[in-house]
């Protein structure tokens, strides 16, 4: 029995657990949380975490669990499924799943050619009171980082000032894409998958809104990893071991493509679900996933006032 | 031990600031974003408080002392949006109003929810009210207003404040409604630390305000109070009380009743409703519907009445032997509920998992999390109860032969009950919808209805959430049903 704490969708781990299982009957119980919440409560357990194996949506969580050294070393032939830009320099968890930041935007209140070149514009004041953003959950944070990562600290904390004075604040990637749907705002900071999966579902979320994605290495192009580490507390080793790889695998990936979580598939050679807008097609930033900084990021943040 | 076990998160929290150092305090809580939340914070608190207690005194006169028509209809139409999650009420009004949020949408909304908190004491306060003090001033020639504002209200007193006080903590406690009205206070601020940061020094020092938000209060509450006595002996002169007739008021008032019974109960009712036809849509999975409802049910029930036998020494102490040491183990308690969810429990993560790791991730843990947030809805009850019910009786017991435990059995007891029934209802409900603290200290694997309601409401669509909310509904109405039935067994002895 593994006891897995997982910050990804509810909905597409079940369907990892459950061809997991299906094909090593192990079971797995599943401990749900967010990014941050689940990493912090790790950090409190320390070595007496009941934890075997830990998922999140974004990396920054993952370098604060690594940062206290909670972290065994993922199997080599598990990271050999992977490649080399979702793996962090550490080798001490893996990416499994990606999402691209792309900005949502009204179509009846902007043309494609209004919109603005870089992420980086959103904070010049022709965009005060039109724009979205959810700068309090991991999601976002994960964007800043790799701001943080590509243009250094003076121009995010400027960056930073620019989204306060602008942005009206949402309390998650979903709200966003209502609210620019709705017309309440003309554009909105999210992942690409929410608008996918809006679309694939009935979007009624959706009707009004098309997505822009910034490409050409824009620190707005950034690919957020997903993370999957075994807990070196675990008393499941092996076995953990034995998940993160299946995740990686080709069996794993396929169900991540075929589900209607609608994230990238990066691993084992699989195609992502062809709805989406390819991954090789998107020109992201490179950016070393392990140098995604958390504790500096909110610091700015905090700074800037928007948490 | 109950003040321990209650002040528990607060010593984490003021350990944690003491751990920090000074600087980093100066350069976490003095800055700009504290000014804000404080001033949202305060605001919020202090028009919510008085539009509940004017909705929740008024209504209580409406039903207890006039002659309106209906009254027992109207008992429960006023108790009734206890059934409703704020968060659920919240979502009811977003969905149908986008416009409904920030300040103005929070406070009417919030408003909305939890006058009942003020409602039931006062009504319960009123209908315990010996008559005679008042046919006594109409007696000397006062009309019917000034008898309510110089015999009537300030009797109502501890329970009108108790109420308010209620609201208050409450207020510096909620968070999904106003995460769900766009409206950030402490709380939602918290929350934000820890969903974006290590260990949330920030978010610790941000909870340290709350705790001083909290102890302020607690003072003024106390003040305001004064050390009047309100028992009395006997169940007062079983004649009706005589009631007040509303002359060419009916209509205004009824037109009220019934605008406020659409708004704390049509509005969010319906929209739910609406949810959960356009949400079938959406795969949805009945066992697991039933497998969280089982779940919230009896971690409902194990708290409820595990908080309301810990209430009952700590509202004994207040009453029958006040003095400053009880004085300050009432009100130790009340800090649990004032700080949020996530602070208890880290804080019980952070001890359980050193002091007690057998315990970790069990339902113990989870239910001692219950019992430090919720143990003020206890509290506050059974201190009204114990209020009114006079020690004299006791000492008669004493003398007849009793024990102090037959005594406490046989006569103190039943006296307290409808308070107990009520003080175990609010904390029913409370549980029902309890979100973080679950999160963190539940059992892995235990699912309730609130954290399915939160991760669908997160991840999918509303229409998904929508059979979670329901069933949150339905789970909180017998409590609220209780309430109104608590009442009407002191009425009708």
């Amino acid at each position: 029995m593994l006891t897995l704490y997982n910050a990804q969708h509810d909905d597409l781990v079940k369907a990892l657990v459950d061809g997991f299982t299906k094909e090593t009957g192990i079971k797995v119980n599943i401990r749900s949380g967010k990014d941050f919440e689940l990493a912090n409560q790790i950090v409190q357990e320390g070595g007496a975490s009941p934890a075997d194996v830990f998922l999140t949506e974004n990396s920054p969580a993952m370098s604060l669990v690594d940062s206290k050294n909670l972290f065994a070393k993922v199997d080599d032939a598990t990271l050999a499924q992977v490649p080399a830009q979702f793996v962090p320099s550490s080798r001490n968890w893996t990416g499994f799943a990606a999402r691209s930041t792309v900005l949502a935007y009204n179509t009846h209140a902007l043309t494609p050619a209004q919109l603005p070149g870089s992420l980086l514009d959103l904070a010049q004041p022709q965009w005060q009171g039109k724009i979205g953003i959810a700068p309090a959950g991991a999601d976002f944070q994960a964007i800043v980082s790799a701001v943080l990562e590509l243009k250094g600290e003076a121009a995010t904390a400027q960056w930073l000032a620019g989204l306060k004075a602008n942005a009206k604040i949402y309390q998650g990637n979903i709200p966003v894409l209502r609210a620019v749907d709705s017309g309440e705002i003309q554009a909105g900071v999210i992942y690409h998958y929410y608008w996918y999966k809006d679309r694939a579902e009935s979007g009624a979320g959706s009707a009004n809104t098309e997505l822009k994605f910034f490409g050409g290495k824009d620190p707005g192009g950034f690919v957020s990893v997903s993370g999957a580490g075994v807990l070196a507390s675990g008393k499941n080793q092996a076995q953990a071991q034995q998940f993160v790889r299946y995740l990686t695998g080709a069996n794993g990936q396929r169900i991540l493509a075929d589900s209607k979580a609608l994230e990238y598939s990066i691993a084992s050679g699989v195609p992502s679900n062809p709805r989406l807008k390819p991954l090789t097609e998107l020109d992201p930033p490179a950016v070393d996933v392990s140098k995604l900084n958390g504790p500096k990021v909110v610091e700015l943040m905090q700074k800037a006032g928007l948490i | 031990m109950v003040a321990v076990l209650a002040l528990l998160p607060l010593g984490f929290v003021t350990g944690y600031t003491i751990s920090v150092g000074w600087t980093e305090v100066q350069r976490l809580v003095f800055r700009p974003r504290t000014g804000e939340l404080l001033w949202n914070t305060v605001r919020l608190t202090g028009g919510c408080v008085l539009l509940c207690a004017a909705i929740g005194t008024g209504a209580a006169w409406l039903v207890e002392r006039s002659a309106l028509h209906g009254r027992r209809f109207w008992h429960v139409v006023l108790v009734a949006p206890l059934a409703i999650p704020a968060f659920v009420n919240s979502y009811g009004w977003v969905s149908l109003l986008p416009q409904a949020t920030g300040y103005t949408g929070a406070l009417l909304i919030v408003t909305l929810s939890y006058f009942p908190f003020v409602y039931l004491p006062v009504a319960a306060s009123l209908r315990g009210l010996d008559p005679a003090l008042e046919e006594v001033s109409y007696a000397l020639g006062q009309g019917s207003w000034r008898t309510f504002w110089r015999v009537v209200l300030p009797q109502l007193r501890p329970a009108l404040l108790g109420g308010c006080l209620l609201v208050a903590l409450h207020l510096l406690a909620e968070f999904g409604a106003l995460q769900m009205l766009r409206f950030p206070t402490f709380t939602t601020a918290i929350y934000d630390q820890y969903q974006s940061s290590y260990n949330g020094p920030a978010a610790n020092m941000l909870a340290t305000v709350l705790v001083l938000c909290c102890l302020l209060l607690l003072v003024a509450e106390l003040r305001l109070r004064g050390r009047a006595r309100y028992a009395r002996i006997g169940t007062g002169v079983a004649r009706p009380v005589p009631r007040i007739r509303l002359g060419w008021w009916t209509s205004p008032v009824l037109l009220g009743l019934s605008l406020l019974a659409a708004l704390a109960l049509a509005v969010p009712l319906g929209s739910l409703g609406y949810w959960l036809v356009t949400g079938a849509s959406t795969d949805f999975a009945p066992d697991e519907l039933v497998t969280a409802a089982a779940s919230s049910l009896s971690l409902s029930a194990i708290a409820a009445v595990s908080t309301v036998v810990l209430a009952v020494p700590v509202g004994w102490l207040a009453i029958r032997h006040r003095g400053w040491l009880s004085t300050i183990v009432e009100r130790s308690t009340y800090f649990g509920n004032a700080l949020p969810g996530i602070v208890v429990a880290l804080a019980l993560v952070t001890i359980g998992i050193r002091a007690a790791p057998g315990l970790y991730q069990t339902t113990a843990m989870l239910v001692a999390g219950y019992v430090i947030l919720f143990l003020p809805r206890a509290v506050v009850n059974v201190r009204a109860a114990l209020a009114q019910a006079p020690p004299v009786l006791d000492d008669v017991a004493h003398s007849l032969g009793l024990s102090r435990l037959a005594t406490l059995r046989r006569v103190t007891l039943p006296l307290i009950a409808p308070g107990l029934g009520a003080g175990a209802a609010l904390v029913f409900i409370a549980v029902v919808t309890e979100l973080t603290a679950t999160l963190l200290l539940a059992p892995t694997g235990t699912q309730t209805l609130a954290t399915q309601f939160w991760s669908h409401s997160d991840s999918i669509a509303y229409g998904a959430a929508a059979p979670y909310a329901a069933a949150m509904v339905l789970l909180s109405a017998p409590a609220a049903l209780l309430l109104t039935r608590d009442a009407t067994r002191t009425t009708h002895p």
